[in-house]
């Protein structure tokens, strides 16, 4: 099949491969970081690291957008959500999230009225056919669902919808890479960039990466032969001694990202002082929350929320795992006491958590080239 | 939910501002493509889905390919692909 073929040939990336294994300097270690959670599942779906050389390796970040929110956050939302008056809403992701006080799926078996939805605009809906309720949305996720929201709140302003608002949780990128890069145990060598997020903001963002810190950066698509040529890609910047922001996945994110729906962000939403971050802490400027026009539908203005900073589970090693300091499986709890169906992490619960994506595909230790193929 | 997945534009909805039927593998939903700006977009283009949003304009060849990838990603594809199908946007 056309396509198919072209990106999953096990020929083309067996000498990839072998092009990738050239680049490396004898005695040299290489240390990336794929930042966004989708292509954590590529590489453990298809087993990539099975193809790539002992020197190279591939750490985990932070974009994962349900595996970033804090417990606090989650029982937040849970006292908005057991309000007799609200139906809260979320995606699917957030359902099995764990606070501080259990999880959604726990508070809808006791009994509140919370529902799954695809888009904000299907909660959107729901208000329009419950008027005599209060709908919530819990808005998660990086720029590239920020927008999506915003645009579901100017819609509920032209309706002139009152029984409509968003509990914000929108975080962006930028600053928990900077965080990761300031991170005094991490040694990172260049960044896979993440692909959709880019669509959005586009590739400028990352400039100082390389200006600042000296470290390449390349935004990557989703196939597998796209992460092995991004990989490629940065090994010939090192070997080069350029440290650049390239784009790998041009056919699908412009350098300049999407102007429209970054306005529809900047209209709508405004960044906060500072935001935790599960298992990173406290960030300046690294989240978004409604602007004070819009305070008729930030669910923060129209409820009480206790604001209560809970900590971490002590075994739970997310932090870790989030800034890859830690693989998964070192962690002492993954697989035993937290996996997918009892997640103690909120990195076991999406299926772009490091943690599941471990779990799921069953990858725990390297395998040789020779065992594996790209399906 | 940051899975986006390529769907093909049918028709613009008419009567109702930046909505469109998107047809990914056979499943027809309204869409938002309010986001696309200026670019605009006319049935046949194909555009990249996230949460019932087109977020950016990709060509054919590029949808063909993402498309044939996300269905040899599984469960999460399929996952995306239900969570799709369950939305009713008006
Ligand atoms: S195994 Fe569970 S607790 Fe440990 S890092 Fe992963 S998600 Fe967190």
């Amino acid at each position: 099949m056309r396509f198919v073929d072209e990106y999953r040939d096990a020929e083309k990336a067996k000498r990839l491969a072998s092009q990738i294994r050239e680049l490396c300097e004898p005695g040299r270690k290489y240390t990336f970081m794929e930042v966004c959670g989708g292509h954590t599942h590529t590489i453990y779906k298809h087993g990539l690291e099975d193809y790539l050389p002992e020197a190279v390796t591939l750490v985990h970040g932070p974009g994962c957008p349900v595996c970033v929110i804090p417990m606090g956050r989650v029982d937040d939302a849970m006292a908005i959500a057991r309000r007799p008056e609200v139906i809260m809403t979320s995606f699917g992701d957030m359902m099995r999230v764990p606070g501080g006080k259990g999880s959604f799926l726990d508070a809808k078996a006791a009994g509140a009225d919370i529902r799954m939805v695809y888009s904000p605009l299907d909660a959107l809906k729901i208000a329009r056919t419950n008027p005599d309720r209060m709908v919530v949305f819990m808005g998660i996720g990086f720029e590239t669902t920020a927008p999506s929201t915003a645009m579901t709140v100017l819609r509920a302003a032209a309706e002139g919808l009152t029984n409509f608002s968003v509990f914000c949780n929108h975080v962006t990128i930028i600053p928990a890479i900077k965080a990761i890069l300031d991170s005094p145990d991490q040694r990172l060598d260049g960044f896979i960039g993440p692909g959709h997020v880019s669509t959005v903001i586009g590739c400028r963002p990352y400039e100082f990466i390389a200006g600042t810190y000296g470290k390449p950066l390349v935004c990557a698509g989703f196939e597998p032969l796209d992460i092995l040529q991004s990989i490629h890609m940065l090994l010939r910047q090192l070997a080069d001694g350029r440290a650049e922001v390239e784009n790998q996945y041009t056919r699908v994110v412009p350098w300049d990202g999407n102007r429209r729906a970054l306005e529809v962000i900047s209209q709508v939403m405004e960044l906060r002082p500072y935001f935790e971050w599960r298992g990173l802490g406290f960030i300046s400027r690294s989240a978004l929350r409604m602007r004070e026009a819009y305070a008729a539908y930030d669910a923060e203005a129209r409820f009480d929320v206790p604001g209560v900073r809970v900590a971490d589970p002590l075994a739970c090693q997310c932090g870790e795992v989030l800034k890859g300091v830690l693989k998964p499986w070192e962690c002492k709890v993954f697989g035993t006491a937290c996996t997918p169906e009892t997640p103690i992490g909120t990195c076991m619960v999406s299926s772009e958590g490091a943690c599941a994506a471990y779990y799921n595909f069953g990858r725990f230790t390297r395998r040789r080239l020779e065992e594996t193929s790209l399906t | 939910m940051c899975l986006g997945i390529p769907g093909e534009i049918v028709e613009l909805i008419p009567g109702q501002t930046d909505l469109a039927t998107v047809d990914v593998v056979g499943v027809r939903r309204a869409i938002h493509i309010g986001l696309l700006g200026d670019q605009g977009v006319r049935p046949g283009d194909w555009v990249l889905v996230h949460v019932g949003f087109a977020m950016s304009k990709i060509d054919e060849a590029e949808a063909a390919a993402t498309l044939a990838l996300l269905t040899g990603l599984g469960q999460a594809y399929t996952d995306e692909l239900e969570a799709l199908a369950e939305s009713d946007i008006t």
